[in-house]
């Protein structure tokens, strides 16, 4: 196998345990009543208003974009050229807080379901926006999040730390 | 106008005083997941959320001062009249004030297989408002305690997207084109005053744990309503039915569909707990829960019907939710099949009009009731009769029941009534294991079960000697309730209905007659004669509402059909003016008691009213003849 192929598998393989992780923290959170944050349905229903059909594509898309940030994760790493747990879960928490501020606040915008706060809800748009820091979503949201992307950092520093 | 009416609609809401309905003024809706109570007065005081058995979020029928509930009416209310929409669980209430005619539209929505590609809320509950006549000032209360009030929701205003009520994992909107504002935590108010042929729209929305869903207002609200409509139509345009009183029938049904779960196919009792069954709390009950005895009666009442689905639902629900105790039954699970509901107080609600406690869970559901095996196979038995097919993990499930009550029928119980006191040797439950019994031999010789025919011919025949031998007064010529006993107990007129007796045996004719002489007031039922002697249970007794209805099956069973039929107009004029019943009447102004609506009675009409259009038919085949 070519170093290339090699750093891609690992690439594969950690990307997919780092967010079986992090999904595995959101969904219990939110199953616990600790946050109503459902990442796999919201990507779900950017493609469909169907409700089951919406958490399967979801799921599916929530482990494809896993892998493609794994990818990032993996330049950042080779870019500075080390990788170890800690540098993962800093990582891991300075994404998570661009989740929460930037990435989160724009989806009316960008999300064809959901509802605008100036514009109400439309035949279309029914979704309930998250909100700053996704607050909406439970006022442990924000906690919970970045302690999933926290963990998939992690997760991804110290696997890579085995390709380095 | 009159002279006198306020210009403008008020600012701030009169000091309420909230009395407690009596419950025959409820009205319910529902959707196969969960029940709102309505009052005549466009109060919803109670909705448990997200199913039936889960912590309520208005309970001002347990507690009218810390319950909360979800007003809707005239600010200067005068009476009210109100009706289903045909064919319905959509509630109309049409409530008068000096000025003018308020028409309030209540439904929860039902999603039809076709609307499944609409992102819609969990549960959504839709309020439509219209001023009938003249001008009207509207109020709209709204006071959220979730968690048996144990909760107070904080509520967020969204602005268009309507105010948010957080509690837990848990969340509900309220969407309005009413302004409302927050008029003490926890607390929402606002007020419109209304000219004939205006309308507005209230929806109270909820997701568990999960993205909140919005409904956007205007004609898309309405279209929801009109096809909640259409579900409940298309839902009792299944009903073959064709007999007297098909309405009473019909709305009997639909109740009975609102207190089926739809995603497990359980049938819980009643909505509400700890409604009184008299004038002390002695008898408060929580019924939120699936008795097995109930829900098989329910169940032979849908096939009857022509709802088989329902059948199949609960066939696969008893499959797989009693699989913990198989092939031993609880008495009770839980609309998942959950074994432990153990009974609390919940201290802190006053109970309906002050007549606590208010129990959650439900202490009987640890007892030994052979009956509920009877029951079981029955519903199997006619399932198969009507054509049904039971696949080799069902039937393994009836050999089950069978061996438990081989082993089983000998020892005393709690019986059908749930006697508290020591167990006894109850004379409907030796029947009901009898009925099993019988029931599995013809099951054996149709399906084939594998059975030990000549053992179970043999237990099968112990058990009706056991029964002529210990619970047949000869003195008396009766049968009485328990073995050593000599009281009668009503359950025993189904004796001929499940055919351990004709209906034309002298034994079965004097079992009726000393029914009806010691547990009859005004042609209505006791259960059992009242008092503690019977049951061990301190406060009174009243009329049981399915009992009575078992008189008229016996008395069409009989050919008696004319006194049938005139009891079973009777007991229609007690169902409240939407046709609702609860467990019992008082024995003295025949008003409904206890948790309201109540599965039982409503089987229990369905039941008579089926037999006495039998007996009719019969009768006229009769005439025909001659």
């Amino acid at each position: 196998m070519t170093p290339a192929a090699f750093a891609i598998m690992e690439i594969l393989l950690w990307g997919l345990i780092a967010t079986i992780c992090m999904g595995a923290i959101l969904f219990a959170s939110q199953n616990l009543g600790w946050s109503r944050l459902d990442l796999p349905f919201l990507l779900g229903t950017i493609f469909t208003g169907e409700r089951h059909a919406a958490n399967v594509l979801g799921f599916a898309l929530t482990i494809l974009i896993g892998w493609f940030i794994a990818f990032f994760y993996y330049l950042f790493f080779a870019a500075i050229g080390q990788a170890n747990w800690w540098l993962g879960a800093v990582t891991g928490f300075v994404h998570g807080l661009l989740v929460l501020t930037a990435l989160l606040p724009l989806l009316p915008y960008m999300h064809p379901r959901v509802a605008s706060e100036y514009d109400g809800p439309s035949a279309r748009r029914r979704l309930e926006p998250p909100g700053f820091l996704a607050l909406h979503y439970g006022y442990r949201t924000p906690v919970v999040t970045l302690l999933a992307q926290t963990v998939y950092g992690a997760i991804l520093g110290a696997g890579f730390e085995l390709v380095f | 106008m009159s002279a006198n009416a306020p210009q403008t609609a008020p600012e701030a809401p009169a000091p309420f005083e909230w009395h407690y309905p009596p419950i025959q003024d409820y009205g319910v809706i529902g959707d196969c997941r969960t029940i709102a109570l309505v009052s005549r007065q466009g109060s919803v005081d109670w909705l448990c959320l997200p199913h039936f058995s889960a912590p309520s979020w208005f309970a001002a029928l347990l507690d009218k001062d810390r319950g909360g509930r979800f007003v809707i009416r005239p600010c200067d209310f005068i009476d009210s009249t109100r009706s289903y929409i045909e064919h319905t669980n959509v509630l109309q209430t049409r409530m008068r004030s000096p000025t003018g005619t308020l028409m309030v539209t209540d439904s929860v929505s039902m999603v039809a297989e076709d609307q499944i590609a609409e992102l819609a809320p969990e549960h959504e509950m839709i309020r439509l408002i219209e001023c009938a006549e003249g001008e009207i000032d509207v109020e709209v209360y709204f006071e959220p305690r979730p968690a048996y009030a144990c909760a107070r929701p904080r509520l967020r205003n969204r602005g268009k997207l309507g105010w948010h009520c957080a509690c837990h994992g848990d969340i509900a909107f309220l969407q309005s084109d009413i302004p409302l504002r927050q008029t003490a935590p926890g607390t929402l108010y606002g007020s419109i005053r209304l000219r004939a042929g205006e309308r507005r729209q209230v929806v109270f929305s909820y997701c568990e744990n999960d993205v909140g869903i919005l409904a956007p207002l205007g004609p898309a609200i309405e279209h929801r309503v009109q096809a909640t409509q259409r579900w409940w139509n298309q839902w009792c345009a299944r009903c073959h039915y064709d007999g007297p009183h098909r309405d009473a029938v019909i709305r009997s049904a639909l109740t009975l569909k609102l207190l089926s779960y739809c995603l497990s196919g359980a049938v819980i009792a009643a909505a509400t707990t700890s409604l009184p069954e008299g004038d002390t709390g002695a008898r408060n009950w929580d019924y939120r829960y699936c008795w097995l005895r109930d829900t098989s009666l329910v169940l032979q009442s849908f096939m009857d019907l022509g709802f088989y689905a329902e059948s199949e639902s609960f066939l696969a629900w008893m499959l797989h939710a009693t699989r913990l105790t198989q092939p031993r039954l609880q008495v009770m699970y839980d609309i998942y099949g959950e074994t432990d509901l153990t009974e609390k107080e919940l201290s802190h609600l006053s109970g309906y009009r002050n007549l606590g406690p208010v129990r959650i869970g439900n202490g009987a559901h640890a007892q030994l009731q052979l009956d509920i095996y009877g029951d079981s196979v029955q519903t199997a038995y006619e399932f198969v009769e009507r054509g049904g097919y039971l696949d080799r993990y069902e039937r393994k499930l009836l050999v089950g029941f069978g061996r438990t009550v081989l082993e089983c029928w000998r020892q005393p119980d709690a019986g059908i009534w749930e006697i508290r006191s020591d167990p006894r040797h109850n004379t409907y439950s030796k029947l009901m294991c009898w009925t099993a019994l019988d029931r599995l031999l013809s099951l054996d010789k149709r399906i084939g079960l594998g059975l030990d025919r000549a053992k179970y011919q043999h237990e099968l025949e112990c058990v009706r000697v056991d029964i002529d031998q210990h619970a047949y007064d000869a003195a008396r010529n009766a049968y009485v309730g328990y073995y050593g006993g000599h009281e009668p107990d009503a359950s025993l007129l189904l004796m001929a209905r499940y055919g351990f007796l004709a209906a034309d045996d002298p034994r079965m004719i004097g079992t009726c007659r000393l029914i009806e002489s010691e547990l009859g007031v005004d042609g209505l039922l006791y259960r059992y004669p009242p008092g503690t002697a019977y049951d061990g249970v301190e406060g009174g007794e009243n009329l049981f509402g399915i009992c009575s209805f078992w008189l008229v099956d016996y008395l069409a069973r009989l050919g008696d059909v004319a006194r049938a039929k005139a009891l079973f107009n009777r007991l229609l004029v007690l169902a409240n003016d939407l046709g609702l019943y609860a467990e019992e009447f008082d024995v003295h102004s025949k008003a409904p008691l206890g948790n309201f609506p109540q599965a039982f009675t409503h089987v229990g009409l369905i039941t008579a009213a089926l037999s006495l259009q039998q007996a009719q038919r019969g009768r006229r085949g009769e005439e025909i003849k001659r």
